[in-house]
């Protein structure tokens, strides 16, 4: 026999002698995967894009806001100028009709490799709960923009800021369906505490996060 | 890994004696405790979450056949490569095979407590392989080659000064003195490993088994570096961490992070589905899930099952005063405090690890901190009871047990008994009403202290008189 049935077989008697009913039954497991039964959820009074801004914040994420896209690069090049940052980097291909020359920034529109001072990605929405980015790895949104520069600025809209994770699955479910290779759940800049629990920022990812909410 | 878990009492007063250790020890104590505190009280349901969590667990744990057989039709469906295994030895090889096939040489790891059962990494250096931890605080373990003392903050043991001297010595660099610079010259040291490595190894805080996926927790990054850059992902778990569906993901998320860190949310939450895509960019292009055993359907059939809801977050240690002060090692193998205490015994064997599910108060801290509910020190009776049981506790203890039985079991001997006893005890307590000295068991616990001298009358006494006094009406 297989270590596969081995342990399958071995659940099986361990479950039948502790449970004096059984388990659920086939069905019972079935509607509850199928059924996407909420756990509780903390009262979410707030307002969304306020609670989102409040608690980037608290996650040492910069926060900014703009009326559309066509801002983006002059807010990018602002953000950059004031951090004594350079003013290249890459971006994910749906930004790079953006007029980012304009700005007085070199922004092309390909992965991130390591060299890569600055990635700029959108994102599949936000969480106002946290003030956490959801994004999705795929062909043209690439993980690794988010990941391996030493910046990250990361566009949302207003109206894609959605209240908790349940509502941003949901969201998904309706866009999308399958997961794609990897979601990632962005919060802040990377960061560890392992050395005599003092915080510290850019463990690995990136030393700052930069979120910019376009309105429109 | 090799237990140790014998030399607790030995080890535990090494510890305690350690003034380097205590000042490492004192600095931590508390911080996470009041770290969970604040995520805790910031909202106003998290027991309601608490109780939710510990009953998904529940479920999941009675239906595990169903939801692993649901996930592995997913995840195989999203072209993940699922293997099972049933031992240590077994799971270790199967990532040694896989590696061999690829043709792999430098193997990275995000952290994984299972891959510290199995002792993994010395098995793949044996086998010719080059692996590095990247939690900063598994690599600074790596590098000392020490063994983690908290499940979430392995190199806790370790000052900066011990770190700053073994930096240098292994970086052949010169010695630093800030936190700041030490981990961002570990972040310099480890990132081109990153980028070059054939295989990244990651363990799974859960599985998802509505859509076949693995995630992990992070704050570093190192968890998603290991899981895109190299070509070839392997990711371990245990198969009691499947879970059935994304909300429950959530809810389990709310309580995990939380309970550990104190935060609200970890950095990088990482939800992994199959390899790389067609057209992607990034991502391994192959990715296997080993599902492994290791006891867990074991402990799944006897009285500790509870145990199996744990999901690793580390509260109960933060809490416990034992493990507040003799600090991880003391515990001898892979997991520490309260949830050690009941693993170890369960995986490695209760005869070799006797003196754990004793060092402890009962005082429950653990098991209001568990964010599951995990009856902490229920289980280390029932481990205590199950000592006796198998005759494993000292001669002295059983023959002391026994004794107190017959007498307590009299009551007029036990009445006479101990009227004698509180009697003598006030007389030798003294003016100063303390007890310097007891006699048998009694001389480890005086020999730190002083015991308050008893009064002179048993409590039997003072109870009949005092219901004779007031009357039969207001004493039951």
């Amino acid at each position: 026999m297989s270590a596969r049935e081995n342990i399958l077989n071995r659940i099986r008697a361990a479950n039948a002698s502790h449970l004096k009913h059984g388990a659920d039954g086939a069905q019972q497991v079935a509607s509850r995967l199928n059924d996407h039964v909420r756990g509780p959820l903390p009262r979410m009074k707030w307002q969304r894009i306020a609670r989102f801004k409040k608690c980037s914040i608290e996650a040492a994420t910069t926060v900014d806001q703009v009326g559309s896209r066509t801002d983006v690069p002059a807010a990018v090049a602002d953000y950059l100028a004031k951090n004594e940052l350079p003013k290249t980097g890459v971006c994910w291909p749906e930004l790079a009709t953006l007029d980012w020359s304009g700005a007085g920034l070199e922004i092309e529109a390909r992965p991130a490799n390591a060299d890569d001072k600055s990635g700029i990605t959108g994102s599949f929405c936000g969480l106002a709960e946290t003030g956490t980015l959801m994004l999705l790895s795929s062909e043209n949104t690439a993980a690794t923009t988010s990941l391996l520069p030493d910046t990250h600025i990361a566009l949302v809209s207003a109206s894609r800021i959605v209240r908790c994770m349940e509502d941003a699955w949901d969201l998904f479910r309706k866009e999308i369906g399958d997961l794609p290779r990897q979601v990632n759940f962005v919060s802040g800049a990377s960061r560890t505490a392992d050395i005599e629990m003092t915080l510290v920022y850019g463990a690995h990812g990136p030393f700052r996060v930069h979120v910019i909410i376009v309105d429109e | 890994m090799h237990a140790t878990s014998t030399q607790f009492k030995k080890v535990a007063s090494q510890k305690l004696a350690d003034p380097k250790l205590q000042a490492t020890l004192a600095n931590a104590k508390g911080r996470f405790v009041v770290a969970r505190s604040d995520a805790v009280h910031d909202i106003d349901n998290f027991e309601e979450m608490r109780e939710a969590a510990a009953q998904l667990r529940d479920h999941c744990l009675d239906n595990l056949d169903v939801y692993l057989e649901e996930w592995e039709r997913k995840a195989t469906a999203a072209g993940a490569i699922v293997h099972w295994a049933e031992s240590a030895e077994q799971m270790n090889q199967l990532i040694l095979d896989i590696a061999r096939d690829n043709e792999v040489r430098k193997v990275i790891k995000s952290k994984s407590m299972l891959g510290e059962e199995t002792g993994l990494n010395e098995y793949l250096e044996n086998g010719g392989l080059e692996v590095r931890e990247t939690d900063l605080g598994e690599y600074i373990v790596q590098q000392a080659k020490e063994h983690p003392s908290h499940i979430i903050a392995p190199a806790t043991h370790k000052s900066k000064e011990d770190i700053a001297k073994l930096f240098a010595e292994k970086h052949d660099r010169p010695q630093l003195e800030d936190i700041t610079e030490l981990t961002h010259e570990a972040r310099e040291i480890l990132r081109p490993h990153f980028l070059d490595a054939d295989m990244g190894i990651s363990g799974a805080n859960f599985l998802v088994a509505e859509t076949g996926s693995t995630m992990i927790v992070t704050n570093e990054g190192n968890g998603r570096m290991t899981t895109t850059m190299p070509r070839v992902h392997v990711a371990i778990t245990g198969i009691e961490k499947c879970i059935p569906t994304l909300e429950d993901l959530s809810l389990m998320l709310r309580v995990l992070t939380r309970s550990a860190t104190g935060q609200p949310i970890s950095n990088y939450l990482s939800v992994t589905t199959g390899p790389k895509r067609d057209g992607d960019t990034d991502g391994p292009e192959q990715f296997h899930v080993i599902l492994v055993d290791v006891g867990r359907t074991r402990v799944l059939g006897s009285n500790l099952r509870e145990a199996l809801r744990c999901i690793r977050c580390g509260s109960c240690m933060n809490h416990c005063p034992v493990y507040q002060n003799v600090g991880g090692h003391a515990y001898g193998w892979v997991y520490p405090g309260p949830i050690g205490s009941v693993l170890t015994p369960a995986y490695v064997g209760v005869d070799k690890a006797i003196d754990l599910p004793n060092a402890a108060t009962l005082c429950n801290q653990c098991g209001v901190a568990c964010p599951v509910k995990i009856p902490l020190p229920d289980l280390m009776r029932k481990l205590r009871e199950k000592q006796t049981e198998l005759g494993l506790k000292s001669v002295w203890e059983r023959a002391g047990l026994r004794t107190w039985t017959w007498v307590a079991t009299r009551p007029v001997l036990y009445g006479l008994l101990t009227k004698v006893a509180v009697r003598f005890g006030k007389l030798a307590g003294g003016k100063d009403r303390l007890l310097h000295w007891l006699p048998f068991a009694g001389k480890e616990w005086t020999s730190e202290r002083d015991l308050p001298a008893p009064s002179g009358k048993t409590f039997r006494e003072i109870y009949a008189a005092r219901a004779r006094r007031d009357g039969e009406a207001n004493v039951r």
